[in-house]
Parts: structure tokens; C-alpha cells; sequence
């Protein structure tokens, strides 16, 4: 889940009798799954949640690209630079698609932008982990992006309409990276050395965790998710998407002949679900605090490509008005 | 890059077919908006063909005009070929 404790402002779910009649007819609307379009009428809150929640999305996407940047010239073929390279370009256009989404609700870009880099606005916690090893690319693919794809398969049912489109496309694009990362790993273990293998499944230790807290706290503890349901721009809770997450990925791990790093972790015949340890959530809340073994860093480099553009974003106004003028002249 | 203006982006996805309206990009001018579209919108043999449109230059039809435009064609039923009945003699028509 690339969006995490997204506030909604709403301290209580109305009731259909404290409702009024604009927010009744939106509600049921929402409850007959007909898609709310930029410029239908909508309660403040359920803009403003939404703005909160795809910038923040959006966010990730583009600030997820730096953990992967820094293996591009270190990728051991070219093949994989390659694949790397499409695969941080896909991350940069889902970010894209979800600025414009965004923009649709009457926020601009580059005002959301700036809320990133003076730490008003979040992004998942996920990208304040440093990517230490080659084999961190093939486990961030296969975990990173899986729980993402668990989460935004779900996502392409939200109830605004720009939002699941770009959710569609987004999910399109997805599987590819998660597959490739996949890949990479099962290479190394099927044919690699036993130092190689034994990055592979460092790298998992590393990031099981962090990937499990991709859903955000647990139902109990996320005060705003029984809004959002309401509204529809989640579809399912925390721990449901979390708990898919890992039923379909333990086999997948099986398979690789790794393990996780939770000595907790079995099948669990009557729920016929995994039973899984307690997440350490004080780590979680650490890391969104700005606190994790990377935040500073992910944010000094988003603000100096920032900056460090503008003279091209100058140069670019300087010369479009000069085409302008000689298309007069 | 909200400073420069909004372009609807339109993707012709194979020949035949019409052009479908998949999003938009921000762009200093048609020629960036033109490159942008093309980074963005079909980095996988999506599309033969794009074209991009200043977003100011669409004219759209009001919310409130919902009913003046489209309910009228409701009661027009005689307006689709299923209105009118033929015996099975006739064939296929």
C-alpha cells in the first residue's frame, strides 16, 4: 500500500438521518457503485481525503524511485540495467497518472510537490529502507511491488472515477515489475553462488518487514479506515489486504527456498490463512515520523532535482516564447 | 511543472480505430506536450497515432445540462431499429 494513515477529518461516520440531502443522494450513489466524476458534487472531506491520499500515492511512486536508482550503474548485465531502467520509468509515469488524477480535484501539483519536501505530506514508508545489495532490487520488485499490486488491484474499484482509471493502467503496468524481481531472485537461487544465495535471503530479512507495514496499522489502530470504506475510496482493510498479501506469498517464498524472518509464520489449517508475528509497530511509526534509516536523504535528493531543474523548466518557457514570437514575426 | 498548461492527451490504439481520450500532461508547448504524451501514454506499442489538445480549448457540456441534452432522446424509441416489428417472412433486415 503506497498510501498510509491518510486522515479523513472526520471523527464519526453520519448516519443517513444526520446527512443532508447533497450528502445523502453522494452516499447513495457511492453505494451503487456509480463513480464520482471531478465535477460532480462531492463533501469537502471527501475531496480533501482524496487529494490527501492520491498525492501521497503519487508521492511514492516518484520518491520510490531513488532505493532502485542507485543500482542502475551497478545492474550486473545489461539486460537487467535495461529492465531496471523501464521499470523506474513505469514508477515516474504512475506517479504522473496520479498527479493528473489529483489535479482533477482542484489541487495543484506543485503546491502537493512542496508539501513533500517541507514534510506536510507523507509517502510510504517502504522507500526510507537503503538498498545495500543487487539482490534488494529483485526483492523489492517481488515484495515491494507485490503488496503494491495487492493493494491497487483493490483500488481500481475506488468510487472516484480518475483515481481507478489511473488505478487501471497503474495495475497494468505492475505486473511486469513484480515478476521481474521475482526473477531475479529465483536466478540467483536456482544457479547462483552460495555468497549470492545468501544475499537473496538477506535482502528478505530485511524487507519482509518493512513490506508487511506497507498496509498501515492494524484495523484496530487506524481510525481512519471506516470513513474511507464508507466512501469507497478503499475497498478493503488494512489487515484483509495485508493478510492476502501473505497467503499468496509464501508459497511463492517456498519456492525460492528462503525463508521469512518470523519464527511465528505458519499455516493455519481451521483459518486457512497464515498466522503471522507482531509487527513492530513503534518502527513503523519511527519511519513515518521521518525518522528512518533514509527520510532525510530521500528528501534532500527529491528537492535537489527540484531545484537543480529549474533552470531547464526556464529554459524550456524561454524557448517556447520565442517560437511564438517568430511564428508572428 | 503546474505552471505550464494542461493537454488532453487523445491515443489512436490501431488503425481503424478512433482516438480514445487516456489522460493528460503538462507542457510548456504543443511539441512537449507532444513528447510528454508519447513518454507517457504508450511506452508499450499502445498506440499508431496521439493527439494533444490545450485542455482551455475543450468545450464541455454543463452537469446541470445533463437532462436538457440527453433526456429528450429517451422517449424517441422509434429511433432504433428494434421499434419496428416485421414478420420473420421478411428475413433478416
Amino acid at each position: 500500500m503506497y498510501a498510509q494513515l491518510v486522515e479523513t477529518g472526520v471523527k464519526k461516520v453520519k448516519s443517513q438521518d444526520e446527512m443532508s440531502q447533497d450528502e445523502s443522494d453522494f452516499q447513495a450513489k457511492i453505494d451503487a457503485e456509480i463513480k464520482i466524476e471531478a465535477k460532480n458534487w462531492m463533501p469537502e472531506a471527501y475531496r480533501k481525503t482524496l487529494i490527501r491520499q492520491i498525492s501521497q500515492h503519487a508521492h511514492s511512486e516518484i520518491v520510490g524511485m531513488l532505493p532502485e536508482g542507485n543500482w542502475l550503474t551497478r545492474a550486473p548485465t545489461l539486460k537487467r540495467k535495461l529492465q531496471l531502467l523501464a521499470k523506474i520509468q513505469d514508477e515516474a509515469g504512475h506517479g504522473l497518472y496520479l498527479y493528473s488524477a489529483m489535479e482533477t480535484l482542484g489541487a495543484d501539483r506543485d503546491v502537493e510537490v512542496e508539501k513533500l519536501h517541507t514534510g506536510k505530506a507523507k509517502y510510504s514508508s517502504i522507500f526510507n529502507y537503503p538498498t545495500l545489495n543487487w539482490t534488494d532490487m529483485g526483492a523489492i520488485g517481488w515484495l515491494v511491488d507485490g503488496a503494491a499490486i495487492v493493494n491497487q488491484v483493490v483500488l481500481q474499484r475506488t468510487s472516484y472515477g480518475p483515481y481507478s482509471r489511473a488505478m487501471v493502467r497503474i495495475c497494468k503496468e505492475e505486473s511486469f515489475h513484480q515478476r521481474q524481481g521475482y526473477e531475479i531472485l529465483l536466478t540467483i537461487m536456482q544457479h547462483g553462488t552460495d555468497a549470492q544465495k545468501a544475499m537473496v535471503q538477506d535482502s528478505i530479512n530485511r524487507l519482509w518487514w518493512p513490506s508487511l507495514m506497507m498496509f498501515g496499522p492494524t484495523d484496530d489502530d487506524s481510525p481512519n479506515s471506516k470513513q474511507s470504506l464508507a466512501w469507497k475510496i478503499k475497498r478493503k482493510s488494512n489487515d484483509e489486504l495485508r493478510q492476502m498479501f501473505i497467503d499468496q506469498t509464501i508459497p511463492q517464498l517456498e519456492f525460492l527456498g528462503c525463508t521469512a524472518p518470523d519464527p511465528d509464520l505458519k499455516w493455519n489449517e481451521e483459518t486457512g490463512h497464515y498466522d503471522f508475528g507482531e509487527i513492530d509497530w513503534s518502527e513503523f511509526y519511527a519511519v513515518l515520523k521521518g525518522n528512518g534509516p533514509c527520510n532525510q536523504e530521500r528528501l534532500a535528493k527529491r528537492k535537489s532535482a527540484i531545484d537543480k531543474g529549474a533552470w531547464v523548466r526556464e529554459a524550456a518557457v524561454a524557448y517556447a516564447k520565442k517560437q511564438e514570437s517568430m511564428k508572428g514575426a | 511543472m503546474s505552471e505550464y498548461p494542461l493537454y488532453e492527451v487523445f491515443v489512436r490504439s490501431k488503425h481503424g480505430l478512433n482516438h480514445k481520450h487516456v489522460g493528460s500532461v503538462h507542457a510548456i508547448d504543443d511539441a512537449m506536450a507532444m513528447e510528454n504524451a508519447r513518454e507517457l501514454y504508450t511506452r508499450r506499442c499502445e498506440g499508431v497515432s496521439i493527439w494533444v489538445v490545450p485542455s482551455k480549448m475543450i468545450t464541455a457540456s454543463a452537469l446541470d445540462d445533463k437532462e436538457a441534452l440527453f433526456d429528450p432522446s429517451e422517449d424517441k424509441i422509434y429511433r432504433h431499429a428494434s421499434f419496428y416489428e416485421l414478420p420473420d417472412e421478411v428475413g433478416h433486415m
